[in-house]
Order: C-alpha cells, then structure tokens, then sequence
C-alpha cells in the first residue's frame, strides 16, 4: 500500500501538475544536462551530463524533476528558457533548497516570455524533501506550493 | 517589491507590452530573493554571457527580435562573451562542417541582433572584458547587470563593483530597464563572509587548484581568505589580477562563488578587515596537501586515460597581456632545455581581440609564433562543448575548462613540459 507524504514549499512560478519525480541529489548543470537534447532535437530531453549519476541518460521532459539547487554556466537560466520554449521541459522543478539566481531566471523567463508552456517551480521544500521523494513516486503540486509525494 | 512611479507605470504598459514584461521579468526575479526595491544600473557598459550563434538557442533569438522590434534596446553598450570559432584553431574538416553548418549556423545572424542592441565594438567579444585593453571596468561601489561568472566575480572581488550571478538574458534585461532588483551581492549585508579560508601552504598555492578547493566548500557563499598575502603580495599589479583572474573563474566554476575577499590585499578586505566576516563563520584550512586530494580528486573522462594529447587550450577566462608575455618566455624557455624548436603538441593561447592587438605590438608576438604556438580569441568552451571535440584528448590549465568539458587539467609547471618536451599522460 502507497504512503502519501506532503512537503511544503514557496512558490516561485505557480501552477498545478501532476507527474512521476525523477531526482537528483546533486546540483543539476542545466547546460551540461539540456545541451545535447536541445541542439539534436531529442524531443524527450534525455539528460547528457555525464556527471549527474542521478540523471545521466534519464528523459527530463514531462517529469517532476526534483533537485537540491543548479549549478554550472551562467547560461543556465536561458538554456531552461529554450528549453521551455521547445516544449522540452520538465513538468515542474522542486528545489530542496532555496532557489538559485540562474534556475530562477530560466524559470521566471519561461514564465513571462513563453506562451501556452508551464513549468510551475516550488523551493525550499527542506533536505528530508530530497531524502524522502525516489524516481518512480507521484507527485502532486498544487497551487499553494504544496507537493503531495506518493509511492 | 517597492516600485518607483516610473517603475511601476513601465510595470502597468506605459511604455509598450514589451518594456512591461522585461520590467515584470526583473520584479519576479528580485521577489524570488526577497528584493525590496530596483536599484539605478551605474556601470558604464554591460556585460553579456551570450556569444554564440548556436541553432538550440532560437529561443534567445526570437525573444531578442521581439526586444529589437519593439525597439527594447538598452542606451548602455555592452562587451559580450568569445565567439566561439575561430579559423585559427585546429579543426578537421568534419569538424568544420558541423561548426560552420549545424551547430552555429545563426553566428552572423545573432551578432547583427547584438549590434542592434548595442554591441560596444565589432570584436568586443571576450571574457575578460575588464582588462584595461578592451576597456569594460567598472568602478567600486558600481552596480552591474552583468551575466558571465567569471567576469562578474572578479568584478565584484577585485575591483569592487555590485552585481549577482545574473543569468543571460536577465543580463540585458537589467540594462534595458537601467534598474536590477537589489539582493545579494548589491547589499552590504550579503557582501559578508560566511567562510574563513586559512592558507597554509609552503608554497604559492596553483590559482586554478585553490579556486577550485574553495569553490566546492563554500559553492555560493562569500569566503575571506586569509594568509594569501604571503604570496600575492598586498599589491594588485598585473601578476596578481592576472592570478586573480583564474582563481576566481575557478570558485565560479567548481562552486558558485560570485565574491571572495583576501585580506590585505582586494578592496573591501583592505578596508574593512575582519568586519567583513560574519559570527559563527566556517573555517576550512588549506594546505599542500589539501590541494593535492583536491587535485588527485578530478575525474579524467578521456576514453583512453593514457592517450597522446592532440591539443592544448590556455587561456579560460581569456589569457591577459602580462599572462602572454610570461608564457612566451616559460615556452621559450622550455623549448631549450628540451632540445625541441617548436611545441610538440598543437597549442592555443586564447585572449580577447584587444589584449591580441596589443600583444602584436610586443616583440613577444614574433618570438611567440616562432615556438608554434598559435593565439585565437575563441572561447575554448564551446569550441570543445560537441561530440566531436568532447571525443579528443586535449589538455589544458584551465579549471573551468576542465569542469565544463572532457578536457584534462595538468598544473602550469605540467602543461609547459608536455608542450615542450612531451610526455606521457600522469
């Protein structure tokens, strides 16, 4: 029988999704992870950084993707603006910690500048959030920033 | 967030739809770190992290059309990160091919929209825009909408303006409204140390290796550095900014460091001291041997360990004027205690076109070219970020280039023997 866990976040962009987690126990580079799939049109968004054990290889698109914060290239946020814009994104980013400058760009940019395309984004969901969520388990986000985990 | 009148009527339409949603871009993002107010953009030029034509990027280039049509453009010039080909470096004709016609096919399309917003020069492509030949440096206590961790640290650290880790787009965004949301590294409070680095090696410390051990300790947090003054110097002369240059776009790039203080020597660590340091800091110590695991600890991703180097990158961030005439000599130098005329391994010092013009007019650019090796103001980066390169052995003396790529790191004293004696890989 599935456990249901909630967590409680601050909303960044809003909106309600819901999506398998995939997870990520360190930072995410977000140009190392959404190069390869951005520039040879792989529609699902196949991670390519190599040095992202949690990630490497996996398909981002559509996932509630959940990290601890990004790191890497300060071309970080508009690689997550394109990959907004080419419908490549994750469902939702769920940051365990509280934002970075550069996720928070991407993230505000897809908002404001991208029509019909939502990636809602939630941080400061607390390290037992990370601890707790496993690639697999459903997520619930709902408007408030509260992620419902069950599996 | 607090908006002025002007602000807020920018925020309500006034100016247009477009001028409305680059001011809303820069509200959200200030809410997002608890900004309570925009501050006045002060520096004389911008800087931008965005210099290639990539074709993943159509994104960025119909949202700076949209900007362009509208007539968004900022009154601020910018200087803007390499470009990233260059014929001048080694490339096979396959190679070529994919960079020439697939993968930054849009390089002339996106430098014609740079100059429409406000390129400073034709060439003001370079990371290392605040080195006094290309002539963007800020002032202290200026605030910057910059982008490109690496210049936005040093800026920060060593000449003492204010600017965050902004992120592209955000960069320009910042320039065009002439106001950033202030949080961070603009206030005082966030200026603070939250780490003590006590240096005690028994030697000067590789700028690349201690960049590298400090950035992931702190990652984003603001360290006070103690104890490099022994070997720096109180000065900041050309060597030492040049030292400073590395070691920052190392904490930049192996952690997320966007300012470090070191007492005795940048400035608000000589003004203020010890105030800068916050209760309760963290102190992490930092010896040869320290340096040593951190150095032993870099994965090499070549897919033969022990293959031939087929090139050798220096110069990320971008090499300075004082780097290249130093480097001449250590090759020269090199050259004959090994016997060799020219370097045995393809060699590319990368510096900004301006510090390139300046270099030409020094003897050293004839004795440089003698030893083989050639100067580019490619960015070394996206010259290495495709499948194709990311698949050559090359090696460099770079951190950043090292974290971002396949590329393998060798110390200073290693590169110089494998360009001029050979040797096998460690």
């Amino acid at each position: 029988m599935s456990q249901i866990r909630e967590f409680k976040g601050r909303v960044v962009t809003p909106g309600t999704v819901s999506a398998e987690a995939l997870v990520s126990h360190g930072g995410l580079n977000t140009l190392a992870s959404f190069q390869k799939a951005l520039q040879f049109g792989d529609k699902t968004a196949t991670c390519g950084d190599q040095n992202n054990p949690d990630l490497y290889g996996k398909q981002m698109l559509g996932k509630a993707l959940c990290l601890p914060q990004t790191i890497g290239s300060t071309t970080g946020g508009l690689v997550l603006y394109c990959a907004c814009a080419m419908e490549r994104q994750p469902a939702c980013m769920l940051f365990s910690k509280p934002i970075d400058s550069l996720a928070a760009a991407g993230a505000i940019l897809a908002d404001v500048w991208v029509d019909n395309v939502k990636m809602p984004v939630v941080d400061c969901l607390g390290d037992e959030f990370l601890d707790y969520v496993k690639d697999g388990m459903t997520i619930t986000l709902k408007d408030d920033g509260v992620v419902v985990v069950e599996g | 967030m607090i908006l002025t009148k002007e602000q807020q009527a920018i925020l309500d339409g006034e100016k247009g739809e477009t001028m409305a949603k680059v001011m809303k871009t820069l509200v959200m993002y200030g809410d997002a770190f608890g900004a309570e107010r925009m501050v006045p953009v002060t520096s004389k030029y911008n800087h931008l992290v965005t210099s290639f034509g990539l074709k993943m990027m159509t994104p960025v280039f119909d949202l700076m059309q949209q900007l362009i049509d509208a007539g968004v453009v900022s009154e601020q010039k910018f200087s803007v990160d390499p470009r990233p080909i260059d014929k001048n470096v080694p490339a096979n004709p396959l190679q070529k091919l994919i960079f020439n016609k697939f993968m930054y096919s849009k390089q002339d399309f996106y430098e014609d929209q740079l100059k429409s917003l406000g390129l400073l020069e034709d060439d003001a492509f370079t990371c290392t825009c605040y080195m006094d030949e290309v002539g963007n440096k800020p002032k202290k206590g200026e605030v910057l909408s910059w982008a490109e961790s690496s210049a936005v640290v040093y800026a920060n650290s060593v000449l003492g303006a204010r600017c965050n880790r902004n992120s592209g787009i955000i960069d320009i965004m910042g320039s065009i409204a002439g106001c950033v949301p202030e949080f961070g590294l603009l206030t005082d409070e966030g200026r603070k140390a939250t780490w003590i680095i006590e240096i005690k090696t028994e030697k000067k410390p590789e700028a690349q290796l201690l960049g590298s051990a400090i950035g992931m300790k702190v990652m984003e947090a603001v360290p006070y550095i103690k104890g490099l003054d022994k070997w720096l110097g109180t000065e900041l002369d050309d060597a030492t900014c040049t030292y400073l240059k590395d070691f920052g776009a190392a904490t930049a790039s192996n952690g997320a460091v966007g300012l470090y203080h070191i007492e005795n020597l940048t400035p608000e660590a000589k003004e203020q001291g010890d105030a800068l340091i916050c209760e309760g800091a963290q102190v992490y110590v930092i010896d040869d041997a320290e340096l040593e695991r951190v150095y032993k600890s870099y994965p090499v991703i070549w897919k033969k360990a022990d293959a031939s180097p087929k090139l050798c990158f220096m110069g990320c961030p971008h090499m300075s004027l004082e780097q290249l005439k130093s480097w001449t000599e250590r090759v020269e130098k090199g050259l004959a205690e090994a016997g060799n005329k020219k370097v045995v391994i393809p060699t590319v010092f990368t510096s900004s076109p301006a510090v390139l013009r300046e270099f030409e007019k020094t003897p050293y650019a004839e004795r440089l070219r003698a030893t083989g090796v050639i100067t580019s103001y490619i960015c070394p980066l996206m010259y290495m970020n495709n499948p194709l390169c990311a698949k050559m052995p090359v090696i460099t003396s770079s951190n950043k280039l090292r974290t971002y790529t396949t590329s393998r790191y060798y110390t200073d004293d290693e590169i110089l023997v494998q360009i001029t004696k050979g040797g096998a890989a460690k």
